[in-house]
């Protein structure tokens, strides 16, 4: 296989990393004004991710850096083109963070609350504006002869766009109502039980639109069977959820992130950002990508790290495997 | 102000600079905190554990700010500057690619691990997690120095006539250029000599101001501190050497620099003087009064008091001779390779006398409280506000050397090879910039506030009562036997 190749196929498992992670830890920031009654209950849901969500982050910064050193100029465009959206999720991701570390610093209602409102708007809008941008590298956007993006912001608010926003969102979400059921105890995990089928049916109708929209759009016999496989893994989550089956619903959520990813990905392919004004202008694996040699010395890296990053991350789910409850939160700050 | 070119400086400058504010404190911190819980574990004395905790609960308010920084600094190179990623990207991409599955992973997990793992792991290797952060952070800090050190000399790379890009040759080339041999040490050492300073500091005022009843606390501030005040020492030492032979490299490959660091417009041919304050016109290009020490200048750039120090006027002779007569497309004015005077003049005084004040302020602390004694009098009323002014002396140095290694460049991105004019975005409107700029400085405003405010209040209320932490290994390892119900030992 072309390292070039190879390359993508990483960069891929980046992003589908960073969304089966990343995603359940959005979807309990979204779902905190929703499913917890009290202070209590909202610490439980933060605890549930605490330990985690920044090494979960890290998925995206090791998906940017890595296009920037493998495709630097889908990099460079990419991220210049998509300035606005990426501006505002990085207002979310800073006031996120910081929530989750201060929310718990001051013991007064107030303060605890506008940072519940900083995880809450932290969540939903990355949420919604990845698939935004996904949809839309997908889709193609208007590209000159510099590899310059042309258009304008309102250029990515098109309806497909939108769509896939929605679907990260509903999907994240899903997901996130699964992880709370499965991390937790009492009350709150049946409460996140419940709330899981209702958003999954939601997030089943709204992605088979977008992934047999997809499919139109770039859709080859793989990207079938990856998105059915996909919606299969969802549906059979839903069910299992259905069934109590806590860990193999959120198996199903997760897996059906990452197949549906992995479609986007293959339907790109040999594409990195399709040009809707001329194919000349798409960029591709070989004309965005850097040299051989940087790319054969980041794959050695790769290979050399890659599995023991996957090793320790693992351990820390295996560490904080414990499901929390009301009675585990200690009093006071 | 409409430029995009000089909005995205002012975008970059100050994200950047406000990211650097919590570096220093995140790589220093994590060894103390490591260096604080080994000694409890060795010397099982209760004041070292609530030391531990104490700073690394000032250590995570702070890191919180560190880490949700970072990620602007890694997008607005794609963002504002994409013609400098496109250019660089094969040879800057490689080490920031390394640097986030190396380092960053290491750090955000094992953190993690510390953080919540009080009850889940053996002491030991409860221990062994905040060292690993600490590799962590200084495997961080090595990838992204390199990276940055490559853009002050450029090594290890060939320039693609085709694709007008620049194309990595030789990754060691640029892992172990000389500029980084030099800047790595020099950074490390300035970010130990900034968090002890903030160690040194917070305990000394506390060691003054919040003694205990009786002055019961006083022995545990005391140990603290001479332990701050001894890494101060040594990282300041460290801090001195490294930047000189920083400055000789630096003589070497950006002559420019050094030249505009001590404004000398006329080549020196022996015994350059070393001006220690400069009165001069606004442009910087006459001076009306200076106080200089002789032969100076020379040993700092050449190691030796009569060698020769070019200026400004022949560099920017020689400079337009090799690169012609356009650096930048708009902003600077034809044939002009001189970076900004008065800001490299001033930046580079600022970092080395603050940094000296650090060493001394930690010299000073041994010598007063030598064989028990507690500073009175007169120092003692002024101590207080020393020990609070030191690490904010300590933190502006490192500003200040940041703001002149990267002002020094101008009007380059990576020297002799791409301007910064020439890297900016060409797709970014003005009004983008414009929205990135004022969201990003007002939001890092208030943030400053907040994370103050938190310092302010829990550096008052001083390290919590001892309470001996579960040990895990005593009760073996299923986290699910009798304790299941207990709370848990940290939650957020």
């Amino acid at each position: 296989m072309e390292l070039t190749t190879v390359w993508f196929c990483l960069i891929g498992a980046m992003w589908i990393g960073y969304f089966v992670l990343e995603g359940f830890d959005f979807g309990v920031g979204m779902l905190l004004p929703v499913l917890a009654r009290d202070d209590r209950e909202r610490r439980v849901m933060i605890n549930t991710i605490g330990p985690v969500w920044d090494g979960n982050e890290v998925w995206l910064i090791t998906a940017g850096a890595a296009t920037f050193a493998a495709f630097p100029e889908w990099y460079a465009t990419l991220f210049s083109g998509f300035y606005l959206p990426l501006f505002i999720i990085l207002i979310a991701l800073i006031l996120r963070g910081v929530a989750f570390e201060y929310r718990h610093q001051r013991p007064s209602a107030t303060w605890a609350g506008w940072w519940d409102r900083a995880v809450i708007f932290g969540s939903y809008v990355p949420a919604f504006l990845w698939g935004v941008a996904f949809a839309n590298i997908v889709r193609g956007v208007p590209i000159d002869g510099d590899f310059e993006f042309t258009g304008s912001v309102l250029t990515l608010l098109n309806p497909y766009g939108l769509l896939g926003g929605l679907v990260t969102l509903s999907l994240f979400v899903t997901h996130g109502a699964l992880f709370i059921a499965l991390k937790t105890d009492g009350d709150i995990r049946a409460r996140a039980r419940a709330l899981s089928l209702k958003l999954g049916v939601v997030a089943a109708v709204l992605a088979v639109v977008f992934l047999v929209w997809t499919q139109v759009l770039t859709g080859n016999l793989a990207t079938a069977v990856l998105f059915v496989v996909a919606a299969l893994a969802l549906v059979g989550g839903l069910a299992a959820a259905y069934a109590g089956r806590e860990g193999v619903a959120f198996t199903g959520t997760f897996l059906a992130i990452g197949l549906a990813v992995a479609g986007l990905f293959v339907g790109l392919f040999p594409d990195v950002m399709p040009s809707t004004t001329s194919v000349a202008n798409s960029l591709t694996t070989t004309n965005a990508a850097a040299t051989p040699y940087t790319l054969k010395l980041m794959t050695i890296a790769a290979a050399l790290f890659a599995p023991l990053v996957l090793g320790y991350q693992a351990w820390t789910y295996w560490v904080f495997r414990k499901r929390i409850s009301i009675h585990h939160i200690p009093a006071g700050h | 102000m409409d430029s995009v070119l000089e909005l995205a400086r002012w975008q970059f400058g100050i994200v950047t600079v406000y990211h650097f504010l919590f570096v220093p404190l995140t790589v220093g911190l994590t060894m103390l905190v490591a260096v604080l819980e080994t000694i409890w574990l060795r010397t099982k004395n209760p004041e070292w554990l609530r030391l531990t905790k104490f700073f690394a609960k000032l250590f995570l308010i702070n890191f919180a700010l560190g880490v949700v920084t970072g990620i602007v600094q890694e997008f607005q190179f794609g963002m504002t500057w994409s013609d400098y990623s496109r250019f660089v990207g094969d040879v800057f991409g490689a080490p920031l690619a390394i640097e986030a599955l190396l380092a960053f992973f290491l750090e955000s997990t094992f953190l993690g691990l510390w953080i919540f793992g009080w009850d889940k792991l053996p002491r030991a290797l409860h221990n062994a997690c905040m060292w690993i952060v600490h590799l962590g952070t200084l495997a961080s800090s090595w990838f992204i120095l390199a990276a940055n050190s490559w853009m002050q000399h450029p090594v290890g790379y060939k320039f693609n006539e085709v694709t007008g890009r620049a194309e990595l040759t030789d990754f060691a080339a640029v892992m172990f250029n000389k500029v980084q041999l030099g800047t790595f040490p020099h950074v490390i050492l300035a970010a130990y000599l900034t968090s002890a300073a903030f160690m040194l500091g917070i305990l000394g005022w506390l060691y003054l101001r919040r003694p205990g009843r009786d002055g019961s606390e006083r022995p545990m501030y005391r140990r603290g501190m001479v332990l701050a005040a001894w890494i101060m020492v040594f990282s300041g030492v460290g801090v001195a050497v490294s930047g000189d032979i920083q400055g000789k490299i630096m003589t070497e490959v950006q002559p420019m620099k050094m030249a505009a660091a001590e404004a000398l417009w006329e080549t020196s041919d022996s015994c350059a003087p070393f001006s220690v304050l400069t009165i001069g016109t606004r442009d910087g290009k006459h001076e009306k009064w200076a106080l200089e020490v002789p032969c100076v200048l020379s040993f700092l750039g050449t190691g030796t008091f009569d060698g020769k120090v070019e200026g400004i006027y022949d560099l920017q002779e020689k400079y337009r001779s090799t690169y012609g007569e356009t650096p930048g497309e708009t902003y600077y004015s034809p044939g002009d390779y001189t970076p900004n005077i008065p800001v490299t003049y001033w930046t580079f005084r600022w970092m080395m006398g603050l940094g000296v004040v650090g060493g001394l302020v930690g010299l000073a602390v041994l010598w007063l409280t030598r064989k028990g004694r507690t500073p009175s009098g007169l120092i003692g009323r002024f101590l207080p506000a020393l020990a609070i002014s030191a690490p904010i002396m300590v933190l502006l140095g490192n500003s200040m050397g940041w703001i002149f290694t990267e002002m020094g460049r101008q009007p380059w991105v990576v020297f002799g090879v791409l301007t910064t004019a020439q890297g900016v975005s060409p797709g970014v409107e003005p009004w983008e910039v414009w929205m990135s700029l004022l969201g990003f400085s007002a939001l890092y405003a208030v943030l400053a506030v907040i994370e103050v405010g938190l310092l302010i209040k829990y550096v008052k209320l001083g390290p919590d009562p001892f309470v001996e932490p579960p040990d895990p290994s005593l009760r073996g390892s299923d986290p699910d036997g009798s304790d299941a119900d207990e709370p848990m030992n940290f939650a957020y």
